[in-house]
């Protein structure tokens, strides 16, 4: 086993709690919907394109955002669906650059399926534009070394696990994720910190992504 | 009554010391809940639970009951009616008696909260008392198509407060003061939803005399039009014809809705010549209704319209088969074919019902996905942490928020 590197500065932990603020904005066509896009504010992209990761825990047969669920279960325009579901959003580093590619999706297919412009939501079914209010809090949870992190790593909120990896960076347009940073800048290890930031946290429920980072963090200790 | 700590081997201890967290920052800050009834309804059954936990978490909160005559409540359902977007006539005399209720409890309630969470349209008058402190009104109705000379009164009161609360996405419109979504909860641990011996749920049955010798569908709501009792049984009666079951119609009334009785006695003249329609008026017996909800094999929540309707996280949460209405907070607790079965008829409900007594495989697989859903989503630990943000966010306007 290699001696734990002590690090400069400890990890601090923080967990993110959010409350759902309505807009009273809603669209029923696709018009409408892109219109509404380019004028909300960024919590509202934040919370259409994140809520899902923290709303189901585990696998349901709803995508990954908002739009594209509206677009493919209401509106039935499923090739639209499909273009925004696999938006990556893991390579936009700022909110303004997620919306960019969201709008551009959607112009792009009324362009050229413009009968879909026709197409509108019944009553009930419209899309209701909603925003995230993040509330981020210290925790009582210190990490110097790599043994002390993967300890905090194992019993933390997946609250704290997922401000860390995908609040921290997106929003606070960090340009990774705070436990790469940590990793490389005060333990001074390159190579674990792209580990940990290499993979597509997007596609896995935050049980998974910690399980996923608590082995990379194991492997490396016993290495 | 369960203590907060009773509540980690459901949720986890790491929930639990969020909510310590938040607790520490509402320090020194005194709750003030107002709403017009102690016992009956979704509101009060909430209240009783909350209230007591946010003190064990060291939140100062208290809670008020406005008075009210007969007369006034008469005017409050039709209010609420009207707001569900049911056909009332409105009156100004209506307008009159609820402005003179509402001038009287704004001479007799004595204000004290740094934050005043006012529940419905009830006592919204009290925004009159506001001074420097902070108000929150909190809509439990679906308000998505309402009455617009009713929402228009209200409103003159709404704008005046700090910020509005809402269960469901779709009841919220443009407004000039800030509106947060909070659906409401259950409790796990409360007498409605805890794990029952097999024994209690046998007695129930017995004092009520209902046999499980065939499949028991049951609704449980206050009986009031808007949960469509009538159409329950006419669904049952479509199913009947080609499965035998039984129906219970299960429920009580609340002390603020005057028109409960009526309702009841038409239900009991349309089942009046089937042995099978068990009508069950209830006392307020919280193990009565969660043995029902146990013995049943399908729970039906055909409501034509719904500020949330808990009754459905209550039947999922027992990781019970559910069909219910499309409507009010209900798409949010029941995703169709996968935790629950949505209609739009009785009809719908008919034969959604047939598919599951058919199916009781598929129909255990739509309980199971229910109850997870109902965990991660709709427990009063995730009520509680909503209620401490929202209460914080009275002093931070911006949308991240650095405590």
């Amino acid at each position: 086993m290699v001696e734990m590197i002590k690090a400069k500065e400890p990890f601090k932990f923080y967990t993110r709690l959010h409350l759902t603020e309505l807009t009273g904005l809603r669209a029923t066509t696709l018009s409408q919907l892109v219109g509404l896009i380019k004028k909300v504010s960024g919590s509202c992209i934040y919370h259409h394109t994140h809520r899902f990761l923290q709303q189901h825990q585990y696998l349901s047969p709803e995508p990954p955002n908002d739009f594209a669920y509206w677009v493919t279960d209401i509106l039935g325009e499923d090739e639209l669906g499909e273009k925004l579901v696999s938006i990556d959003t893991i390579q936009y580093l700022t909110i303004r650059d997620l919306r960019e590619k969201i709008v551009s999706s959607i112009e792009s297919y009324l362009k050229d399926n413009p009968l879909a412009k026709l197409k509108f939501a019944r009553s009930g079914e419209e899309f209701h534009f909603i925003k995230s209010i993040s509330f981020i809090l210290p925790t009582n949870y210190i990490a110097y070394d790599l043994n002390e992190f993967a300890e905090v790593l194992r019993k933390i909120t997946i609250d704290s696990i997922y401000f860390h990896i995908f609040e921290s960076r997106l929003r606070l347009e960090k340009p990774t994720n705070d436990f790469a940073f940590w990793v490389e800048n005060s333990l001074g290890d390159k190579k674990l910190a792209n580990n940990i930031s290499s993979f597509d946290p997007y596609t896995s429920t935050l049980e998974d992504l910690r399980n996923k980072i608590i082995q990379i963090i194991e492997r490396k200790i016993v290495n | 009554m369960a203590k907060i700590e009773e509540y980690i081997p459901l949720v986890g201890q790491a929930v639990i010391d969020d909510l310590r967290l938040l607790s520490e920052r509402l320090k020194g800050k005194v709750i003030q809940h107002i709403n017009s009834t102690p016992v009956g309804g979704g509101v009060a059954e909430i209240l009783n639970r909350m209230v007591p936990l946010l003190r064990e978490l060291g939140v100062d909160t208290k809670w008020d009951v406005i008075k009210g005559e007969e007369q006034f409540f008469g005017v409050t359902k039709k209010f609420h009616n009207a707001l569900h977007g049911r056909a009332e006539e409105i009156t100004q005399r209506d307008f009159d008696i609820f402005m003179q209720t509402s001038q009287e409890n704004i001479e007799n309630v004595d204000i004290y909260g740094d934050i005043v969470f006012v529940h419905d349209p009830q006592p919204i008058a009290l925004i009159k008392k506001k001074a420097t402190n902070k108000w929150l009104w909190r809509c439990h109705i679906d308000v998505s198509d309402p009455n617009l000379k009713v929402w228009g009164f209200l409103m003159d009161f709404i704008v005046q407060y700090d910020s509005a609360v809402f269960s469901a996405p779709a009841f919220s419109r443009k407004l000039p003061i800030r509106q947060f979504l909070i659906p409401p909860s259950i409790d796990p641990l409360s007498d409605k939803n805890k794990e029952l011996p097999e024994e209690t749920i046998n007695a129930v049955l017995r004092k009520y005399n209902i046999k499980k010798d065939k499949p028991i569908l049951i609704q449980i709501s206050r009986f009031d039009r808007l949960k469509d009792p009538i159409g329950v049984i006419d669904a049952y009666l479509r199913v009947k014809k080609y499965i035998d079951c039984q129906l219970i119609l299960a429920g009580g009334t609340a002390d603020d809705d005057p028109e409960g009785f009526k309702v009841l006695e038409e239900v009991k003249e349309k089942a009046k010549n089937d042995p099978d329609i068990h009508i069950l008026l209830l006392p307020q017996n919280d193990i009565e209704v969660n043995a029902l909800q146990r013995a049943s094999d399908i729970i039906v929540q055909k409501s034509l319209k719904e500020g949330f309707g808990l009754t459905v996280a209550e039947a999922l949460w027992k990781a019970k088969p559910v069909v219910a209405s499309n409507v009010g907070g209900i798409p949010l607790q029941i995703k169709h074919k996968y935790s629950g079965l949505l209609c739009h008829s009785v009809e719908g409900a008919s034969f959604a019902i047939k598919q599951l007594l058919s199916s009781p495989a598929y129909a255990m697989k739509l309980g199971e996905n229910g109850r997870e859903h109902i965990k991660n989503n709709f427990l009063i630990t995730r009520h509680l942490r909503d209620y401490m943000l929202l209460f914080l966010s009275l002093y931070h306007p911006e949308d991240i928020v650095n405590l």
